[in-house]
């Protein structure tokens, strides 16, 4: 009996987890997609949730990075795609290391 | 130091004064071979830099600008085989070998930091009067409007150089 009512109130949590995310999906992150094009970050500014996935295609034959100042770097290396997952902290403006005038700006909402 | 400063200040003068005293815009096949001379140039730099520096931000910079501008001198090689120009030899081109060949000997009697600073304030120099040609006079005058698009690509690039530059000459002092 006691059991069971473990289990009744696992899956109201369960429930009310999934009411609160929205759709299941989100509980593993979306992908937001930020393509490279000469020398450009588009779009420019995007805005995620913790726990989402940027990726950076880079369609330059050019290596570029995405650095936060003091704090981390992706290498996105040409032809190729790049990944980082939002933390909570990750409202930020990164800019290339190679090409310091490409930049680009994520805001991170609650 | 100051003789170098210099020597450096003439080469910039003995280009812009050619540049400026191009008084006929230059035609596509000379724009595409000030281009790529222009990459050449930089990439010779960036592989006497990578023989000599021990920095590791002198190497880093080096290393991605023998790349980039390899990648882009592909790009506006693919581009005139494409469009059939073949790139001319002009006035442009030629001041702007001979101003490196002064810079490289100067350079190369350099080593350690006196080498770094010489090398990136040359490339902070360099990149600096390369976007002004383009801006003002290669972009402005390119004809085809591929070659236009592939010089504003390389503007943006070298853009990009000239402030990756100015870092590390920042974090040279």
């Amino acid at each position: 009996m006691t059991a069971l009512l473990l289990d009744r109130r696992q899956l109201l949590l369960a429930g009310a987890a999934l009411l609160a995310g929205g759709m299941p999906a989100r509980a593993e992150g979306r992908t937001v997609r930020v393509t490279i094009d000469r020398l450009a970050f588009q779009p420019a500014e995007i805005s995620v949730a913790a726990g989402d996935t940027i990726e950076w295609v880079n369609n330059d034959p050019f290596a570029h990075t995405a650095t936060v100042k003091g704090g981390w770097e992706v290498a996105i290396p040409p032809g190729r795609t790049a990944t980082h997952v939002a933390a909570p902290g990750d409202s930020v403006e990164y800019y290339c290391r190679f090409h310091p005038n490409m930049k680009g700006r994520i805001v991170v909402s609650a | 130091m100051k003789a170098l400063s210099t020597t450096l200040g003439a080469a910039c003068l003995v280009l812009a004064a050619s540049l400026a005293g191009a008084a006929d815009k230059p035609t596509d096949p000379q724009i595409a071979h000030i281009a790529y001379s222009a990459g050449v140039i930089d990439v010779e730099a960036a592989k006497l830099a990578l023989s000599k520096t021990q920095n590791p931000d002198v190497r880093a910079f080096a290393e991605s600008m023998q790349k980039d501008h390899e990648a882009v001198n592909d790009m506006a090689l693919a581009l005139v085989g494409k469009l059939g120009v073949t790139p001319e030899d002009n006035e442009t081109s030629q001041s702007l070998a001979k101003a490196a060949e002064a810079k490289r000997a100067e350079l190369e009697t350099l080593d350690g930091a006196a080498f770094d600073k010489a090398y990136i304030d040359n490339e902070v120099a360099y990149h600096a009067q390369v976007n002004g040609a383009l801006e003002t006079l290669l972009i402005p005058s390119a004809e085809n409007p591929e070659l236009k698009g592939l010089l504003e690509t390389g503007l943006k690039l070298f853009q990009g150089h000239q402030q990756h530059a100015e870092h590390v000459a920042a974090g040279l002092k």
